[in-house]
């Protein structure tokens, strides 16, 4: 129990009188992996940022280690979690340095010189995603894929012991989307990734949340969670899983009927 | 930037239908500031003291003060078309001054003055309401801001149409395009306090307003309470703004395009891009100044409409060599 990261409890939250996300209960454990599926409009972006702290639930509560979220400042939380969109946007033509340079706004004050700590976590943060070599071209020349390893290289100057990320990999070729999960996979932190490619889930994840109509319907082992039977009723298809040979994790095949 | 921003001044203070020398235009201004004695006619060092000089050092203020307020709205609002009037500030201004103006709520040029600010106050208020707080996104805030201007638009014309004759008419258009020709060292001293204290806000708040770069959300992730920040930023462009629109009329395009350019030059970060753009903008407006009393003899062109005449060639020019090289 010491291991627990994120507890969330009977979490409720909606817009009007639409219920997005229902009741959900969930635990992270430290440094793990955890995966968030589910059909379209399932509510995992939404359930994602009651987790970060970006939308205030109707009714639950999230803690952070030990620590209710609500209790603590946007600031103070930005030092522990970060929060990567899906392709986030912008017509500011910064540099990578620069952008990377965003993710310290959390342990600066508005006076505060560039520290010696500042230059570090940003000279980590870029060498982390492989982009020592880039850190001066301009934001509007890189390619998607650079984009996203930008985008977690900020988030990985925040230094936080947390990080959740939308469908990181939306819009990038298979390429990169396995480039950028194992990277994910690999870093020192926890991590909750919402993802929409159930193979790639599989292979990442060390456990997979499965959301349907604003519930969890079930959160467990990708070998527990990843069945014929549970495919069908949540993504209403019809898929074969089967062990992969090497791995020994579900891998998924599509039937086309 | 501030050495030409000080030979600007100068040679504003030196130009005009009643010609008076370099030297003694030296001169009275050093009088002026007590630093000599120097003997030189008292119509001439008041027309530069007191004419000259605070109307060129006004003009540079409310230059700084609209670039300033254009860099921070089209950070918040993350709109390269916002400027200050956005948020219909110019327009509820506008409306104010045609009461006082055509209905004669108040007279004298004092409540002129009152009557823009409260307009344009009332306004903003209007638009914070619809944009419920600047709690809802940026373009919640735009539209808010335009349907705003729109009423304001249709009061002020109402106003004029039933009330007005003719040559009221032409003074609600003179002063909505803008003149410096009113002002006295007493708006220079409101001016610069209201000018240094919105300076000092946004500089304070200028690394987080880099952290807009992405959007409100990706803000709030860095750690930004945006709600307030917004707030807080939204009610200092919009006492600026109303305070140089109550004192020398709404003019346009300063806010717009001088930030565009400070961007140009030292790129987007606001920690230099703030300081930039308040300086060209100053630069600017002075030259604007200086160009509206010089092109037409006798008679000063409104400077809007010079703001307008110089600035679309100058910003043609940083669009095209801006232009992406694919």
């Amino acid at each position: 129990m010491t291991s627990m990261t994120i507890r969330a409890d009977n979490l409720t939250w909606g817009v009007g009188q639409k219920t997005i996300v229902r009741d959900v209960s969930l635990r992270v454990e430290k440094n793990e992996t955890l995966g968030l599926i589910g059909p379209n409009g399932s509510g995992k972006s939404s359930l994602l940022r009651l987790l970060a702290g970006l939308k205030r639930p109707r009714s639950g509560q999230v803690e952070i280690e030990g620590q209710n979220i609500a209790s603590l400042s946007r600031r103070a939380l930005a030092r522990q979690l970060a929060f990567v969109q899906q392709s986030a946007a912008s017509d500011t033509n910064l540099s990578v340095r620069d952008v990377v340079k965003l993710g310290r706004t959390p342990h600066r004050s508005a006076l505060s010189g560039w520290s010696s700590a500042d230059e570090a976590a940003v000279a980590a943060a870029i060498a982390r995603v492989d982009m020592v070599a880039r850190r001066g071209q301009a934001w509007q020349t890189l390619s998607g894929g650079e984009r996203q390893r930008v985008h977690i290289a900020r988030a990985l100057a925040q230094s936080p012991t947390i990080m959740f990320l939308d469908e990181p990999t939306n819009h990038l070729d298979i390429h990169h989307q396995i480039e950028i999960l194992r990277m994910v996979r690999d870093l020192d932190l926890t991590s909750v990734v919402a993802l929409h490619d159930l193979n790639l889930a599989s292979m990442f994840c060390d456990r997979i949340a499965v959301m349907q109509n604003g519930a969890l319907v079930a959160c467990d082992l990708p070998s527990k969670v990843m069945t014929e039977s549970l495919l069908h009723e949540v993504f209403r298809i019809k898929a074969e899983v089967s062990p992969d040979e090497s791995s020994g994790r579900p891998h998924i095949r599509f039937c086309s009927e | 930037m501030l050495v030409a921003l000080a030979f600007v001044v100068a040679l504003a203070t030196t130009i005009g239908d009643y010609r008076i020398g370099f030297g003694t235009v030296v001169l009275a201004i050093s009088n002026g500031l007590g630093l000599t004695g120097a003997d030189i006619p008292p119509i001439q060092e008041s027309v530069v003291w007191d004419l000259r000089l605070s109307r060129a050092l006004v003009a540079a203020l409310s230059g700084a003060g609209l670039a300033l307020c254009g860099a921070i709205l089209q950070a918040l609002l993350r709109n390269p078309l916002a400027e200050p009037f956005v948020l219909g500030v110019s327009a509820g201004a506008s409306t104010g001054a045609v009461c006082v103006i055509v209905l004669g709520i108040g007279a004298g040029s004092l409540s002129l003055s009152m009557g823009a600010f409260a307009g344009a106050f009332s306004a903003f208020a209007l638009v914070a309401l619809l944009s419920n707080g600047a709690t809802s996104g940026p373009n919640h805030t735009i539209l808010a801001g335009v349907a705003a201007a729109q009423l304001f638009n249709a009061l002020t014309s109402y106003i004029v149409t039933t009330s007005g004759n003719a040559q009221q008419a032409r003074d609600v258009m003179f002063w909505l395009l803008g003149s410096f020709g009113g002002v006295r060292w007493p708006d220079f001293q409101l001016l610069i306090l209201v000018i240094v204290f919105g300076l000092a806000v946004c500089l304070w708040m200028a690394r987080t307003l880099d952290a807009f770069t992405f959007g409100d959300e990706d803000a709030a992730a860095l750690g930004v309470p945006v709600a307030r920040i917004r707030l807080v930023l939204f009610a200092v462009t919009a006492m600026i703004t109303a305070t140089i629109v109550s004192m020398v009329g709404a003019i346009g395009f300063v806010g717009l395009v001088v930030p565009h350019a400070a961007r140009y030059i030292v790129g987007p970060l606001h920690l230099r891009l703030l300081p930039a753009s308040a300086a060209l903008g100053a630069v600017f407006m002075v030259l604007a100044d200086i160009a509206s009393r010089v092109v037409a003899t006798q008679q000063t062109v409104p400077i809007g409409v010079v703001t307008a005449l110089v600035g679309v060639p100058f910003f043609a020019i940083i669009l095209y060599r801006a232009r992406p090289s694919t």
